[in-house]
């Protein structure tokens, strides 16, 4: 079975969804990812959805649910790179993913994420 | 049914004559179709007419006998609606063959009383079918203008320009409903991906009037920007209508609003980390320079 792979970036986690998403991946990723968190102490998870083309209600949930599972777990998500027409069945949908942080490009979701890690760090010292 | 073809092969250049003098006095409009091209259609209608009845009854205008004159009606027809005939003049063009067809059929059974009218009467008939397939021909192509006119006005009504680098304006004009929606939301998040825009800002000036679902439609176009990464703002609301959204209980309250476009410009490009400053060296005018000193 084809996984998707959850690369580790210093503190953060790069995930990019280039296939289409069936049923199974997604809860494989969900389990990944939060084994992957705990596991290297990760503050940041990046999602790139810059490929995924066809999105259903249990996709948007999964989004949803591997952002609140992070959150739990101490590490902020962004998801990148929606696609109008995703975007466009998203809301369609009525799922408007509230919880979830979102940039244009892997580069803007970096910033975020590594402004995010230095504020924290300001707040801490 | 045959006499009906005879008659008219026959007569077909006397009908054909008095046919355009009769629309002559009443719809042969000089000013749109000029003579030749009208009796060239006069006679394409006349022998595609004497091809039909050949074949099949009158009352079956609908079947293949008549393809070639059904078809040869609706082009003119449509041709005819393009060139901005009224329907009136439109019907009337064939309906005006009565006359002189009727006259050539009376001169023919001048004896047999019996033969006039039903030949008369399938005359009428056909003449009949043969205006309503003029008419529901201008009606198509009429629609058809109208359909067209629809979709331009959604094209030439959203434009989304770039204001700076990573802002962008969406100036709506008109009123926002579903279709135009759909447009504008694609539009935005087409340009928002083409030019990397974080701030898209959504100037209502043009809507005449916000009720809850103008306000939804927009809602949506928002949260589909966010998804995506990009943050709107909403700018150009009129006193009137921060009233009704007020009144009407709308939750704006996620969603920035600004009063005037250049409000909202300087929030994108303070959020953006940009400033703008006064150069200081800015040419001055002397009416400028009097109240400078005045105020001192």
């Amino acid at each position: 079975m084809d996984r998707i792979p959850v690369l580790r970036m210093g503190s953060l986690l790069l995930i990019t969804i280039q296939v289409d998403m069936h049923d199974k991946l997604a809860l494989q990723l969900q389990d990944d990812v939060t084994e992957r968190i705990s596991e290297w102490g990760a503050t940041g998870v990046l999602i790139d959805i810059s490929s995924l083309e066809i999105v259903d209600s249990f996709i948007g949930r999964m989004l949803a649910n591997i952002a609140a599972m992070s959150r739990v777990l101490g590490a902020d998500t962004v998801v990148v790179g929606m696609q109008p027409a995703v975007a466009i069945t998203l809301v369609e949908l009525g799922m408007s993913l509230p919880g979830v942080r979102t940039a244009l490009s892997v580069e803007a979701g970096m910033e975020l994420l590594y402004g995010a890690a230095t504020r924290a760090d300001d707040a801490s010292t | 049914m045959n006499d009906l073809a005879e008659i008219i092969s026959q007569n077909e250049d006397r009908i054909r004559a008095e046919w355009i003098r009769s629309m002559s006095n009443t719809v042969q409009r000089a000013d749109l179709i000029s003579k030749a091209e009208l009796d060239e259609q006069c006679r394409d209608i006349l022998r595609a007419i004497v091809a039909g009845v050949k074949t099949s009854r009158p009352t079956e205008i609908s079947s293949s006998g008549w393809a070639t004159g059904r078809e040869l009606l609706s082009e003119i027809s449509a041709s005819r609606a393009r060139q901005g005939f009224s329907p009136v003049e439109v019907a009337t063009f064939v309906l005006s063959l009565k006359q002189p067809l009727f006259a050539a059929i009376r001169e023919k059974f001048v004896s047999s009383q019996e033969k006039l009218f039903d030949t008369i009467w399938s005359a009428t008939e056909l003449l009949d079918r043969l205006a309503l397939v003029t008419t529901e021909a201008y009606m198509a192509t009429r629609e058809e203008l109208i359909l067209r006119q629809q979709q331009e006005l959604l094209e030439l009504s959203t434009p989304v320009v770039k204001l700076w680098d990573g802002i962008l304006a969406l100036p709506i004009i008109g009123t926002l409903d579903s279709a135009r929606t759909q447009v504008v939301m694609e539009n935005l998040l087409e340009s928002v991906v083409a030019t990397n825009s974080k701030y898209a800002i959504i100037d209502i000036t043009g809507v005449p009037t916000v009720d809850t679902l103008v306000a939804q439609h927009l809602l949506k176009t928002i949260t589909a920007a966010r998804l995506m990464g990009a943050e709107c703002i909403i700018s150009g609301v009129r006193p009137q209508i921060a009233q009704t959204i007020v009144h009407l209980g709308i939750n704006l309250e996620d969603v920035v609003t600004k009063a005037k476009l250049a409000d909202a410009f300087a929030l994108a490009l303070q959020r953006s980390g940009r400033t703008v400053v006064r150069s200081s060296s800015a040419p001055t005018s002397p009416i400028s320079n009097l109240f400078a000193k005045r105020e001192d």
